[in-house]
């Protein structure tokens, strides 16, 4: 069975800095291009969940098995993000194996290797991998001008793929070159030409070489390569080394959205995907600590990815994000002054008791009567049966505005600007929660939301998760 | 029959406003020594009492009215059913007495609201710990007001004007009424130019947090005239509680709160009123944003459905109107120490039905019934008391 790649997803964040925004707050000069911000409601599982999501425009829900999630970011040093990550996606209960992988910004294509080798002993066995970056660098260092926050996300499976994954390396290097220590904000890293050199360089070089060797390829061959780096110039002089033309650089989003740590392979594949014909072979070579390499062929199934431009989708609908103030803030590291405390309490109890509803969305449909209301409830508000009901799905409905009000003294100091959201579906059923990623002067009475995973606050020293609303930027999904 | 039956002999009204200089047991003991010696008893004659609070700190139960008033040893029950938690007191007392299980009993509601350390209420409301945790009061009734220009075509200007016209109202009632929290004459343009709190909703669509206690005494209507000449007579009552999320109601439309309707409706069964618009002399309804004030007018049949707008740019509800609302200020400018206020509202009606009004010029003429409401949410749960000078 051909083992490949079935479906995939991505996210970009709604904001982005100008890089030359936060190098004139400096007062130095730096380079230009973008860096997408994440919103401060947001970090790498949100951003995971709707990748992952975004997977299922090709793939049922029912089909994924497994969910591997990587990240060098996650919010929490122990406890599984993967098992979040099933739940808010609403896969089946229990059953879908999940694990985390971490440590390195290679931990995104370490999973897929898993997943192949999955997938291969396993009948074509199907894992969902996503990963999820937003990486922190000193204030005024190069870094912070580059690293982006992003997540993606693919399917890895047997059957009818978009491109198969013919062949795949992997080789280990002990090398201290960029690290973060237990504990530690930012990333460090050592002198910058024994990085690239010693580093990138020389491992990424073996690797692109012993893969096109044992597949018997010649750079000619590959449509195109996935070199995800630092910076667009060591992709190229690393491509160039190897024998490929630049044209045959896959771009990997380091200008428009920076430099997303796990996630840019992932974006780098899919971007390939996007322009690949049947027949395309795709090189990847993924770096840390050592490196992944794999091999890719379009398959005939590729034409059905026609027209989504997934990743122009994201990119077309972005805002720009002004206050480097603001971002130091939302980062936490000039964080402003605290607005009134919230006077609910968190509980570890209550979140776990109501996953169903806050982390899966799920309402009730009364098996009497068949009305529909959100959240669960178990004594049906139209006919009274009680425990009578089956659940469904929110979180993929695109409802309308029902009222709104912008409420400025809701939020937090640094961005107090929300907007209390009640919405309707097409069964009248109406939802209330908050909206987030708005341009506020396109906010009206009656337009199209989606539902985005979000961190509500961090009461109870953990991230207490829930959904917000958003105006359209994902592939619709479904209606009622 | 509840209708006449019971009277209210005595009451008292603290000061509203910033009261940093006194804590809850101050402002019990400012409003019901007032009350006590208005209905010509003391703390020892009250058999039994229900308390109005929703913020102390802690549970407290009753012992704050026990320990400042020196009332140990009855029964003392503090309720807590956010803004409406002061009339529901009053009723509870009014059943206390009906049911024939004391003769006396008193309702007291006191709230600081200025010890908690931030303006406003706070953020989050409900039992979810993510759902409703950035909920806020004004960002809740602002749903109501969006949802009511877009159902009647008025745009965001013209909603936001017609809002004004009931907040100009209301200062300029407040500035006659010399235990109000505000004391200050705005206009229009003011209304309009005043920072946004929650869209549509500005700084002076919104009621203040205040400090302070009101206390009212209720007896059977048999022994009233041993306690005074001019008690004021229950007419009716009604309570109804709603949903704490409505938000989730399917068709729930937002111009029209089903507690209001539900609350208003038996309360004027109990009262015998067939006509709110003609039989009310003067109403105290729950202003805590100028979009409430305007829905009850509605619900309550003040306004006919829809036609609110005519009715406040006629000045009907102005003090000269046809049915003065607020002439006290309102919570808009006398305050909202949340629980005190049901009470009170219903302080303001009975010193306008006894002709006593603490400032003359606010005094209105022949005015024989009136209705006072609070309304917590929204729309959790909404009460109406209506009292009357004649049997």
């Amino acid at each position: 069975m051909d083992v490949g790649i079935k479906s995939f997803g991505i996210y970009l964040p709604y904001y982005y800095m100008a890089r030359e925004a936060i190098s004139s707050a400096w007062e130095t000069k730096g380079p230009k291009g973008k860096k997408s911000i994440a919103n401060v409601d947001e970090d790498v599982v949100t951003m995971a969940v709707e990748a992952a999501m975004d997977c299922f425009r090709f793939v049922d829900r029912s089909d994924i098995k497994s969910l591997f999630f990587a990240s060098t970011t996650a919010p929490y040093a122990e406890k599984a993000h993967s098992a979040l990550i099933s739940v808010a996606c609403d896969l089946e209960n229990h059953s879908v194996f999940t694990s985390d992988f971490a440590q390195s910004t290679r931990a995104g294509t370490n999973a897929l290797m898993v997943a192949c080798d999955a997938a291969k002993a396993n009948d074509g066995r199907s894992t969902l991998v996503v990963a999820s970056d937003m990486r922190k660098a000193y204030p005024k260092s190069s870094e912070e001008l580059t690293l982006g926050d992003a997540a993606a996300a693919l399917v890895i499976g047997g059957g009818d793929v978009l491109a198969t994954i013919d062949g795949s390396l992997s080789l280990n290097d002990e090398i201290v070159d960029i690290w973060r220590n237990a504990g530690d904000a930012y990333i460090s890293q050592g002198e910058g030409r024994f990085v690239v050199d010693k580093g990138y360089m020389r491992v990424m070089g073996e690797i692109v070489r012993a893969i096109l060797g044992k597949y018997a390829l010649e750079p000619k061959s590959i449509a195109k390569v996935v070199f995800p780096a630092a910076g667009a110039g060591n992709a190229a002089k690393l491509a160039k080394k190897c024998g490929f033309a630049p044209e045959q650089v896959q771009d990997t989003l380091l200008g428009s959205v920076g430099n997303s740590g796990t996630a840019q392979a992932f974006l780098g594949i899919i971007g390939a995907l996007e322009g690949a014909k049947p027949g395309d072979k795709i090189l990847v070579a993924d770096y840390g600590s050592g490196a992944n390499a794999f091999i890719l062929t379009a398959t005939k199934a590729i034409g059905k990815i026609r027209g989504f431009d997934t990743i122009q989708r994201f990119l077309g609908n972005r805002k720009e994000f002004g206050s480097y103030a603001r971002y130091l803030s939302f980062r936490e590291i000039a964080p402003a002054q605290p607005g009134s405390p919230f006077k609910l309490p968190a509980s570890a109890a209550m979140t776990w008791r109501e996953q169903n509803l806050n982390i899966r969305l799920h309402g009730s449909r009364c098996s009497e009567c068949g009305a529909t209301i959100f959240p669960v409830n178990r004594v049906c508000h139209a006919c009274g049966a009680k425990d009578k009901y089956e659940e469904f799905r929110a979180s993929d409905l695109v409802t309308k505005v029902f009222t709104y009000s912008v409420d400025k003294y809701a939020g937090r100091s640094d961005d107090p600007v929300l907007i209390q959201t009640v919405t309707e579906d097409g069964n009248g059923t109406h939802y209330y929660t908050i909206m987030t990623d708005f341009n506020v002067e396109d906010v009206s009475v009656g337009m199209d939301v989606e539902f985005t995973f979000r961190k509500m606050h961090s009461l109870g020293n953990f991230p207490n998760y829930y959904w917000k609303l958003r105006p359209l930027r994902r592939e619709k999904r479904a209606t009622i | 029959m509840i209708k006449d039956e019971l009277s209210i002999v005595g009451m008292g009204c603290a000061k509203f406003g910033e009261r940093w200089d006194c804590g809850i047991p101050d402002l019990l003991i400012e409003a019901a020594y007032e009350a006590f010696e208005d209905a010509g008893i003391g703390p020892k004659d009250v058999e039994m009492c229900f308390f109005a609070n929703t913020n102390a700190p802690n549970n407290c139960s009753g012992t704050p009215v026990a320990d400042a008033l020196k009332m140990h040893g009855i029964p003392i029950v503090r309720n807590e059913n956010f803004c409406a938690s002061g009339h529901i007191a009053l009723i509870e007392a009014c059943m206390a007495v009906a049911s024939g299980v004391c003769n006396v009993a008193m309702a007291i509601g006191a709230e600081k609201l200025k010890d908690t350390g931030f303006g406003g209420l706070g953020t989050g409301r409900g039992l979810s710990t993510v759902r409703e945790s950035r909920r806020t009061a004004p960002g809740s009734f602002a749903l109501g007001a969006t949802r009511y220009f877009a159902k009647y075509g008025l745009t965001y200007e013209e909603g936001r004007q017609l809002l004004a016209k009931i907040a100009v109202k209301n200062h300029a009632n407040g500035m006659l009424a010399p235990r109000a929290h505000f004391h200050k004459e705005i206009t229009v343009e003011d209304c309009l130019k005043a920072p946004i709190i929650a869209t549509p909703l500005g700084l002076y669509d919104c009621c203040g947090n205040s400090d302070g206690a009101a206390c009212a005494i209720i007896t059977r209507t048999d022994m009233a005239r041993s306690f005074r000449d001019d008690p004021i007579y229950i007419k009716g009552f009604g309570i109804a509680t709603d949903s704490v999320l409505p938000h989730y109601r399917p068709n729930f439309d937002w111009t029209s709160f089903e507690a209001l309707r539900i609350s208003s409706l038996r309360a004027y069964e109990m009262a015998g009123i067939k006509t709110p618009r003609e039989e009310i002399d003067l109403a105290e309804v729950h202003d805590c944003f100028s979009i409430t004030e305007m829905l009850i007018y509605e619900d309550f049949g003040f306004s006919p459905r829809g036609k609110a707008r005519e009715d406040i740019e006629a000045g009907f509800f102005t003090r000269s109107g046809g049915l003065p609302v607020n002439v006290d200020g309102g919570l808009k400018c006398f305050g909202h120490p949340v629980g005190a206020s049901g009470i009170r509202m219903t302080y303001e009606l009975y010193k306008q039905l006894q002709h006593k009004v603490d400032n003359p010029k606010r005094q209105l003429e022949n005015a024989h019934i009136g209705l006072s409401h609070t309304f917590g949410g929204p729309p959790q749960i909404s009460a109406v008391l209506i009292v009357g000078n004649e049997k």
